[in-house]
């Protein structure tokens, strides 16, 4: 059963002297997905990263389940919440498959290797992200895209009940975004809760119930994803005129010259 | 290549190096008469040779090639940066500098080896301090740390080879290409490989987490901060326990690793070991050539380390292109 909830009370979260957010507080429960939109720098990832435990609020506080982030064991913690960071520049030697694998970390029973489970449910989500192919393929050897395709089936084989995901869709072709978002909405059917930055708005509207607007003076808005992504609200997020077209009753936003 | 077949192929060449070890030197002895050195009880110049010196060396040679090895695979999961090596950080350059200046003023091998373990742990514990910020994930500022204190002992190092006069100098110059004919502590540094090399082993999935990437290791539930200073305090045992055992020997530390790696292997679970093993019987294999090529003539062993390396690690380079 999955009664995960993910909370933010009167957070405030700021980094290198930019505030990001003030007091801020809002509730991720099972079976939602959120979208979090707004400009470059305006602080997605670090208000993502926050969420996840691994940037320090200023004030406030993220409890999953009413405990308090800090105080579960980062153990237990990554059982139950994964987190999908933007790419980093790091030296992984190992295949691509052993790359997918490290996602059972947290469930690992025994100090020695994975078990046959481990290698199934890495093998599943090795499908799902269709990388069966490049499995025995060094991992360093991925372009952008099979990079950030492996690193989503890493998240995958965690079989977490919440997802942290910072911008899920980068470097990713049409098809494998459109393939990316489906897993994504089962895992919703499913009862997973899920936050993702995303830079699409269709997406957004697709794929989630609710959306964060995170704007550049530090102030947040969020709520149904319907009444918040209109022309006005993305006009004011972004900065930027906004033409709005309706194709096949879905709203698309254009940036205007 | 699977690493099973190739740990098996390292096991059997541990005994065929230190029996080449063995039978090599100013007094060459064939296979029977090794075996009848060693097992029996006899009381001839073979025995007495065998026992007391190159028994003693070649498992010096060993240990102390695997400390090496083992310590670089660590380093370079810590610092997440293929260039590292056991002396990266510095710490052979502390102990370096203390152990020239011991010998400048003329002292003892014990003195020496005290005053160059002086100078490694300052070196330690000065780049931990500065280095080190518990919970931030950026590595570089001990990378630096250590680069920078390096270059500093580097200079300190030349200063004091300029002070040296003529004998003095190639006693130091021994030291700094690596030399394992004065080697001490046996039972120590073998002590010391076998339960970091254990130690290591048995966490090797969280090394494994952590060359994925340190944000993604917390986020899968590795404590990252306290991972970092174990890690940076095995490798400085490991370090200091080979400098003590035969100087600053080069190359072992850095390129092992990535031989084992250019194989195909990466998984931290075989790479610690399988680097243990080749590190031992490379440095087994060089310290023999050393001593044996051009004797009575002995060469310090980094000097054979490099010259047996850079070839093999060329080829498997350019092998997967």
């Amino acid at each position: 059963m999955n009664n995960l909830v993910l909370e933010a009370h009167k957070l405030t979260v700021a980094i290198g002297g930019k505030l990001i957010c003030r007091e801020f507080d809002m509730t991720i429960r099972p079976g939602e997905c959120w979208g979090v939109l707004g400009q470059n720098g305006a602080g997605k990832t670090t208000l993502l990263r926050t969420l996840a435990g691994l940037h320090k609020p200023q004030a406030g506080v993220v409890s999953l389940n009413d405990v308090e982030l800090a105080a579960h064991a980062r153990r237990n913690l990554a059982q139950h919440l994964g987190v999908l960071l933007q790419s980093e520049s790091g030296e992984f030697w190992g295949s691509v498959q052993e790359y997918v694998l490290l996602g059972r970390f947290p469930h690992r029973a025994s100090l020695f290797g994975y078990s046959v489970q481990d290698e199934t449910l890495a093998q599943q989500a090795l499908a799902q992200m269709e990388l069966e192919g490049l499995a025995q393929r060094p991992y360093n050897t991925l372009s952008g895209g099979e990079r950030q395709r492996a690193a989503i089936a890493q998240v995958l084989t965690q079989r977490a009940q919440c997802y942290l995901l910072d911008e899920p869709l980068q470097h990713l072709d049409l098809r494998h975004q459109a393939q990316t978002m489906q897993v994504f909405s089962r895992l919703k059917e499913q009862g997973c809760a899920l936050m993702m930055v995303l830079h699409d708005t269709l997406w957004a509207q697709r794929c989630c119930d609710h959306v964060l607007l995170l704007f550049a003076d530090g102030h947040a808005l969020h709520g149904p994803a319907q009444a918040l992504l209109t022309r006005v609200h993305l006009e004011a997020l972004y900065q930027c005129p906004l033409r709005e077209l309706s194709v096949e009753g879905e709203r698309w936003f254009v940036a205007g010259v | 290549m699977p690493p099973r077949i190739l740990f098996s192929l390292l096991l059997c060449t541990v005994p065929l190096s230190l029996g080449f070890g063995l039978m090599n030197g100013s007094l060459p002895l064939a296979p029977i008469e090794m075996w009848h050195a060693l097992w029996g009880n006899n009381d001839d110049t073979a025995t007495t040779v065998l026992w007391q010196l190159r028994l003693p060396r070649v498992l010096a040679a060993f240990v102390c090639g695997g400390l090496l090895a083992l310590s670089g695979v660590l380093l370079q999961a810590l610092l997440r940066n293929p260039l590292a090596d056991p002396y990266i950080l510095g710490i052979s350059g502390g102990a370096a500098v203390g152990a020239l200046a011991a010998m400048l003023l003329g002292a003892g091998l014990a003195a020496t080896q005290l005053s160059s373990f002086t100078g490694a742990s300052l070196a330690i514990v000065t780049v931990f301090g500065l280095g080190f910020r518990h919970g931030e994930r950026n590595i570089y500022r001990l990378l630096l740390t250590g680069v920078v204190l390096s270059a500093g002992c580097g200079a300190l190092i030349s200063l004091l080879l300029t002070l040296a006069q003529g004998d003095e100098v190639k006693g130091m110059l021994f030291w700094l290409m690596g030399d394992l004919s004065h080697a001490q502590g046996l039972p120590f540094a073998w002590f010391v490989l076998m339960a970091v090399g254990l130690c290591a082993t048995v966490f090797s999935g969280g090394l494994d987490v952590l060359a994925g990437g340190l944000d993604k290791a917390a986020a899968l539930g590795v404590a990252v901060g306290r991972w970092q200073a174990g890690l940076y305090f095995a490798a400085a045992v490991l370090t200091v326990t080979a400098l003590q055992l035969g100087g600053s020997i080069g190359f072992v530390g850095l390129m092992i690793p990535h031989a084992i790696r250019l194989i195909g292997i990466s998984a931290h679970r075989w790479l610690i070991p399988l680097s243990a093993l080749l590190g031992g019987s490379f440095l087994v294999l060089a310290d023999t050539l050393a001593r044996t090529l051009w004797s009575p003539l002995q060469f310090p062993v980094g000097v054979f380390t490099a010259l047996l390396g850079v070839p093999v690690l060329l080829w498997l380079l350019s092998r997967r292109s």
